[in-house]
C-alpha cells in the first residue's frame, strides 16, 4: 500500500550525520525514581497551571498537582507517589537559565497510582473528552508541547480528510519515537484510532523516514487490521519530521504560517502523543512519563522511560557520560537548547538529552561576512531567503524582517548548518523574533495605557461638570453662587468639604503613625548615627522629588 | 558557547573561493597554449597586488588579517582582472587595476560581502576608460615568445609587432569606422587570427571556461540560472540580428565564444555578492547583462561590453531582488498571512 | 523664444493642476504627525518631560516647541525612533528630565496604607484600586511605572518594584560577533 502512495517534495533540507544507531541497540529501559522530583508547573504552550498542592501534602502517582489555567493550558501530575516538600522557584530546562514555579516531591518508593479508570470517550461529548485530555496533561510530545485537546477538534466542517501521524523523527541522535514504534506499535495504533474517531478523519497516514526499517515493519503490522490507515515511508532528509514538511510530503498540502491545518483538512500528531492518548483514555493514566533518548558523548546511549521531574543529572548517570562532557542539550543537535545546569528536570518537551563535548560539537569557526552565496536559501524548508532575514535582523530593521516572512521561519537550523561563512543565522532570527514579540507586548501595553489615560481625562472632565451642575442645583442662593462654584472649580481653592477631608486624612495619618509605632518600633528606634544620616538624606531626596513632581502633575490634582 | 545547530557542514568561504580559482585553470591553460605564458605573469602580478592591498586595507579597518587574507576572495578578483586585461598590458596597468578593485570597489564599500559592484569589472571599466589604447593591445596568436612578452609587460619596447586587436575589436572597428562595405564575413575571414567560431584561440579559451564553469555548477558553487540565462540571451539576440542582416551583425556562436562571454557567464556574472540572489532574479540579472553586452559590443565604442553591462545591472540588483522574492512555504497561491 | 515660454508655462499649469488635485484628493485628516509621535511615546503619562502627559508632549514636539530627548521611559530607543520619524539628530537623553530606568511597577505596602485615596487621584491610568479608608492595591498589569503615586502618599507606603525577568519575558540576546568583540563602530 505504501508503495502506491504519491509523495511530494519539500524545498531545501539537509542531510547531516544521523548518529541514531548507538541508542537503538537496546530496548527501552525504565529510569528509576530519583531522590527528588522537580516538576515544573509550566510544561506546555499556554497558561501556567495553578498549583493544587502545598509543602507537606501526600500525593499519589498521577494525582493532579497543577490545574490547567484556562483552556489553552494543560494539567500537571505527580509522577510518582510521595510527599510534596516544596512549591518553589527552581531552575527550568530553558536556555535562559531562569527559575519558575516547580513542585518538589520526595518519592516514597511505593510508586502508588491513583485509581485509574479508563475514559469512555464513545459515550462522552467531544468537549468532555477534550476536557478530560486537558486534565490528563496530554500535550504534543514531538517537542512543541502544544496541548493536544486543542488539536483534537475537527473544526467547522466536523470532519477531517487526513490525519497525519508523525513518526519521521528527522533530527540526528534522537530515537525515542523509533523505539516507541518498535516496541509499542499496537498501543500507539490504538491511540491513533481514538484520535481518528475524535477527528472523524477519513484516512490516516503514518509517515516514517526510511532509515527506521524496524519501526516501519512494526507499525505496518500494527496498522494491518485498520481501515484506511497506512504507513508511508518517506525519504530521510532533515527536517522531514517538521509537522508542516511532513504534511506537505504526505499530502502535498502546504499549511501557511498562522493558519490552522484543520482548515486545510489535515491535522498532525506525533506518535508519542498517540501513545499518550492511548494511555490516558484506554488506561486512565495521565501523562507522568515519556521516552527520552540519552545519546551523544556517553558510553551507553539508550532510551529510557523517564518520570517527569527527574533531574537530567540522574538520567545521564545511567549512561556514563564521558569525562570531556561540556554541555547538556535538550533535543537534537539541529534545534536543541542548551541546558543551564544538569540539575534541570526532564519535562514533557524532553525528547532527548544530548550530551555534548568539544569534539562532538566543536565551537564554530570564526564568523565571516555573508557573501550572499544563497546556500541558505537552497537549504531553507520554508522557502525563505535566510540571508535577507539575516541582514534585516542584524541591522534591527524588524519591520523589513517581518515583510520577508521572518515568522514563517521554523528555526530548523538548516541555513546555519550550510552557511560557508559560519554565521549563527538562527540566533539572529531568534533575537529578532523575541524583540518583535516584546515590542508588540509593549505596544499593546502602551495602547491600553493611552486608552485608560484618555478615559480618565474624559471622566475627570465629566465629573467636574457634574459637580458644578450639582452645586448649581443644590445651592439655595441660586445662580450667582452656582457661577461662583464653577469659577472655584476652575481655580481650586479649599472648600469646607476639602478641609474636612484633610482633617480626616490627618487623623488617619495619626492613627497610622501610632499603628506603625506599635507594629515596628525597633525599626526607627535605637538607630546608629549613620542610619539616621541615611534616613535624613532619603527624606531630603523625597522632599526634593515631591517638589520636582509638582509642576508635572496635571493642574487639577 | 553557541546555540543550535551545534554542528555545521564542513563549508567555508575559503573552499568556495578556492574552487572558483580551480575552475579557472582549464581556461588559463588554453590561454597559455595560444597566447603564451604572459598571462601567468599577469596573474602573479595581480595576485600579489591584491594580497598586499587587501592586507593593508584589513589592517586599516581593524579586521583580523589571517582570517580574511586567506579567504581567497582577493585572489578571485585578482585572477579575473588578469584574465580580462590584455596579457601583454604593462605591469602597472594590471597593478593599478587591482588596487582600484580591492581598495575602492571592495573595501571602501565595506569589504567582503558588502560591495554593490563587481570589483574586477570596476577595475576593467575604469582602466578601459582611462587607457583605451593599452587595454586594446592583445597578443597575436602564436606570438608566444616569453621574453618578448616580458619585455612588453615590464619594458618600454614598442609592441606593434606582436600586438593586435581581438576579433571582437577588429570587427567593431571595421564595421564602424571603415567603409560601409565591410561585412562580418569579410572582416572575420580576412583576419589571420580569427578562427571559425569565436576567433582563433578565443573559442578554445571559452571552451576551457565552459568546462570549469560546468564543474562549478556540479559543485553547487553556482547555480545554472545565471550562465544559462546569460548565454541563452546572448545567443538569442545575436542570432536574431544576424538573421536580419548577417553582413552587419555577427552570428550567435561568435558572440558566445568570443571575448569575455564564457568567462563572464560562469565567473563574472555569477559573483554572488554584487549579483541578484533569487532564482528568478538571477535569470533577469544575467539576461540583462547579456542584452547590454550585445548592445555595447555592437553599437558601443569599447571592444567588449561585459564590464559595463555587469556594472549597469549591479545597480538594478536591489530592485530585481525585491520584486522576485520567491513565494514562501504555504503562500504559493498568492495567499498572505 | 515665445514657444519656449509657452511650453514652460503650459508645463507649470499642468503640474500645478496635478499638485492641486492631489492635495484635494489625498488630503489627510487631523494631524497625523502628532498621532505618529504619540504612538512612539511609551504612554507612561509620567510627566517627566515637563508636559502633563504623552499626548501634550507629542503635540509640543510636533510644533517644534520641545526636544525629542525629554522622555526617560522611552529611553534611547524612543529618541532614535523619534529622530527617524522627524528627521532630527539623535541626542542623548536630557539629564534634567531624568534617567532611563529598568521598567518597574508600583507596589503598595498594604500594612502601612491608610486608605487616603491620594494615590488613586494621582494615577494617570486608573491602575490603583481602593476606596476611602480602605486599603489600596495596584493592578500591576496596568501600572506604567510613572511614579506619580509616590509623592502624594502621606505615609510613603508605595515603592517601585523592578519587574524581574521570567522564562516568559526572557529575550534572546543580540548575537555576539566573534570577529570584532565589544568594539562599537562609529556610524
Amino acid at each position: 500500500m505504501s508503495m502506491l502512495h504519491r509523495l511530494f517534495n519539500f524545498h531545501g533540507g539537509v542531510k547531516p550525520a544521523y548518529n541514531k544507531e548507538a541508542s537503538t541497540q537496546q530496548p527501552i529501559a525504565v529510569s528509576p525514581a530519583p531522590t527528588f522530583l522537580v516538576i515544573p508547573l509550566h510544561q506546555s504552550i499556554g497558561g501556567t497551571p495553578r498549583p493544587l498542592v502545598q509543602a507537606g501534602d501526600k500525593v499519589l502517582k498521577g494525582q493532579r498537582i497543577g490545574e490547567a489555567d484556562g483552556n489553552v493550558s494543560s494539567a500537571v501530575h505527580a509522577s510518582t507517589s510521595g510527599t510534596v516538600t516544596a512549591v518553589e522557584m527552581r531552575l527550568m530546562p530553558h536556555t535562559s537559565g531562569l527559575p519558575a514555579l516547580c513542585v518538589v516531591i520526595e518519592p516514597d518508593g511505593r510508586d502508588e497510582w491513583i485509581t485509574r479508570t479508563p475514559f469512555d470517550y464513545r459515550n462522552a461529548t467531544p468537549t468532555q473528552t477534550r476536557d478530560y485530555l486537558r486534565d490528563a496533561g496530554v500535550v504534543g510530545l514531538g517537542g512543541a508541547v502544544f496541548p493536544s485537546h486543542l488539536k483534537l477538534n475537527p473544526g467547522k466542517s466536523g470532519k477531517l480528510d487526513t490525519l497525519v501521524i508523525n513518526g519521521a523523527e528527522c533530527e540526528p541522535f534522537i530515537t525515542c519515537d523509533d523505539v516507541l514504534m518498535r516496541e509499542r506499535a499496537e498501543a500507539t495504533v490504538k491511540g491513533i484510532a481514538i484520535m481518528r474517531e475524535m477527528l472523524a478523519a477519513g484516512r490516516v497516514l503514518v509517515g516514517i523516514e526510511d532509515n527506521k526499517p524496524e519501526a516501519i515493519a512494526a507499525m505496518e503490522k500494527a496498522v494491518a487490521g485498520e481501515k484506511d490507515m497506512a504507513v508511508i515511508v518517506v525519504p530521510t532528509r532533515y527536517p522531514a519530521g517538521g509537522a508542516k514538511q511532513l504534511i506537505r510530503v504526505l499530502t502535498g498540502i502546504e499549511v501557511p504560517h498562522g493558519k490552522r491545518s484543520t482548515d486545510y483538512g489535515v491535522q498532525c500528531f506525533n506518535v508519542g502523543t498517540a501513545y499518550a492518548i492511548y494511555e490516558a483514555i484506554a488506561l486512565g493514566q495521565p501523562l507522568v512519563s515519556r521516552i527520552v533518548t540519552v545519546a551523544g558523548n556517553v558510553e551507553k546511549a539508550r532510551n529510557y522511560e523517564v518520570l517527569f521531574g527527574t533531574p537530567m543529572a540522574d538520567l545521564i548517570a545511567l549512561c556514563d557520560a564521558k569525562p570531556d562532557t561540556d554541555r547538556l542539550i535538550m533535543g537534537g543537535p539541529m534545534m536543541g537548547v542548551r541546558m543551564p545546569a544538569d540539575s534541570v528536570p526532564v519535562v514533557k518537551a524532553t525528547n532527548c538529552v544530548l550530551v555534548g563535548s568539544p569534539i562532538l560539537f566543536p565551537p564554530p569557526p570564526p564568523e565571516m561576512p555573508c557573501i550572499r552565496c544563497g546556500e541558505c536559501a537552497k537549504a531553507c524548508p520554508a522557502d525563505l531567503q535566510p540571508f535577507e532575514l539575516y541582514w534585516f535582523s542584524r541591522a534591527k530593521i524588524f519591520g523589513k524582517a517581518q515583510e520577508y516572512n521572518l515568522f514563517d521561519c521554523i528555526e530548523c537550523g538548516c541555513c546555519a548548518y550550510v552557511c560557508p561563512s559560519h554565521i549563527p543565522l538562527v540566533d539572529y532570527y531568534r533575537f529578532a523574533k523575541s524583540e518583535i514579540w516584546a515590542r508588540e507586548k509593549e505596544k499593546e501595553a502602551a495602547d491600553e495605557a493611552r486608552v485608560r489615560y484618555e478615559f480618565r481625562l474624559f471622566r475627570e472632565e465629566r465629573e467636574k461638570e457634574e459637580k458644578a451642575a450639582r452645586l448649581a442645583a443644590k445651592t439655595a442662593a441660586g445662580r450667582e453662587k452656582a457661577a461662583a462654584a464653577l469659577a472655584s472649580v476652575d481655580q481650586p481653592t479649599t472648600t469646607p468639604e476639602e478641609d474636612a477631608k484633610k482633617a480626616l486624612i490627618a487623623a488617619a495619618l495619626e492613627r497610622a503613625k501610632a499603628q506603625k509605632a506599635d507594629a515596628a518600633p525597633q525599626n526607627t528606634e535605637q538607630l546608629t548615627s549613620e542610619q539616621q544620616a541615611e534616613i535624613a538624606a532619603i527624606e531630603a531626596r523625597r522632599a526634593e522629588i515631591r517638589e520636582m513632581a509638582k509642576p508635572h502633575l496635571p493642574p487639577d490634582n | 558557547m553557541n546555540n543550535s545547530p551545534y554542528f555545521l557542514k564542513p563549508a567555508s568561504v575559503q573552499s568556495v573561493m578556492l574552487r572558483v580559482l580551480a575552475a579557472l585553470i582549464p581556461g588559463i591553460a588554453v590561454y597559455v597554449w595560444f597566447f603564451g605564458a604572459a598571462i601567468l605573469v599577469q596573474i602573479g602580478l595581480a595576485s600579489a597586488a591584491a594580497l598586499v592591498a587587501e592586507a593593508i586595507m584589513l589592517k586599516l579597518r581593524g579586521k583580523p588579517l589571517a582570517l580574511f587574507l586567506t579567504d581567497g576572495s582577493a585572489l578571485v578578483t585578482a585572477w579575473l582582472i588578469a584574465l580580462t586585461f590584455p596579457s601583454i598590458a604593462p605591469w602597472w596597468l594590471t597593478v593599478l587595476g587591482t588596487l582600484i578593485a580591492i581598495v575602492v570597489a571592495k573595501h571602501l564599500y565595506g569589504g567582503l560581502g558588502q560591495n554593490p559592484f563587481n570589483p574586477a569589472m570596476v577595475a576593467f571599466a575604469l582602466m578601459i576608460v582611462a587607457y583605451p589604447q593599452l587595454m586594446s593591445q592583445w597578443p597575436a596568436v602564436g606570438a608566444t615568445e616569453f621574453a618578448t612578452q616580458l619585455d612588453a609587460i615590464f619594458g618600454f619596447r614598442h609592441l606593434d609587432a606582436m600586438a593586435m586587436a581581438t576579433p571582437l575589436d577588429a570587427l567593431r572597428t571595421a564595421l564602424h569606422t571603415a567603409e560601409a562595405k565591410a561585412t562580418v564575413a569579410g572582416v572575420l575571414g580576412e583576419n589571420a587570427a580569427v578562427g571559425n567560431i569565436g576567433g582563433k584561440g578565443w573559442e578554445w579559451i571559452g571552451a576551457g571556461y565552459l568546462l570549469g564553469g560546468v564543474w562549478l555548477v556540479q559543485q553547487r558553487i553556482i547555480t545554472w540560472h545565471m550562465p544559462v540565462a546569460f548565454l541563452a540571451t546572448l545567443f538569442a539576440v545575436a542570432g536574431l540580428f544576424s538573421l536580419i542582416d548577417n553582413a552587419q551583425f555577427a552570428g550567435p556562436l561568435f558572440h558566445v565564444f568570443t571575448g569575455g562571454a564564457m568567462l563572464g557567464a560562469f565567473f563574472i556574472v555569477t559573483d554572488p555578492v554584487s549579483g541578484a540572489t533569487t532564482p528568478k532574479g538571477k535569470l533577469i540579472f544575467a539576461a540583462g547583462v547579456a542584452l547590454l553586452t550585445w548592445v555595447i559590443r555592437t553599437f558601443g565604442a569599447y571592444p567588449d561590453g561585459i564590464a559595463f553591462a555587469v556594472l549597469l545591472m549591479n545597480i538594478a540588483v536591489p530592485l530585481i531582488d525585491m520584486y522576485t522574492q520567491p513565494a514562501v512555504f504555504g503562500h504559493k497561491n498568492g495567499e498572505h498571512s | 523664444m515665445i514657444s519656449a515660454i509657452l511650453v514652460m508655462a503650459l508645463g507649470a499649469i499642468v503640474l500645478g493642476a496635478a499638485l492641486g488635485y492631489a492635495a484635494v484628493k489625498f488630503r489627510v485628516e487631523g494631524d497625523p504627525l502628532v498621532e505618529k509621535i504619540d504612538a512612539i511615546l511609551p504612554q507612561t503619562q509620567c510627566g517627566q518631560c515637563g508636559f502633563p502627559g504623552c499626548k501634550p508632549y507629542a503635540e509640543a514636539i510636533a510644533k517644534g516647541e520641545a526636544e525629542i530627548n525629554q522622555c526617560p521611559p522611552g529611553g534611547e530607543e524612543g529618541i532614535r525612533k523619534l529622530a527617524d520619524l522627524l528627521g532630527r539628530e539623535v541626542k542623548e537623553l536630557s539629564a534634567e528630565h531624568g534617567i532611563e530606568k529598568p521598567k518597574a511597577v508600583a507596589f503598595i505596602d498594604e500594612q502601612i496604607c491608610i486608605g487616603c485615596t491620594l494615590c488613586i487621584q494621582a494615577c494617570p491610568v486608573d491602575a490603583i484600586i481602593g476606596a476611602a479608608k480602605q486599603m489600596h492595591t495596584i493592578v500591576a498589569d496596568q501600572c506604567t511605572g510613572c511614579e506619580l503615586c509616590l509623592p502624594p502618599c502621606p505615609v510613603n507606603c508605595i515603592s517601585m518594584e523592578p519587574l524581574p525577568e521570567s522564562v516568559e519575558t526572557w529575550k534572546w540576546k543580540y548575537p555576539v560577533f566573534a570577529i570584532k568583540p565589544a568594539t562599537k563602530e562609529v556610524a
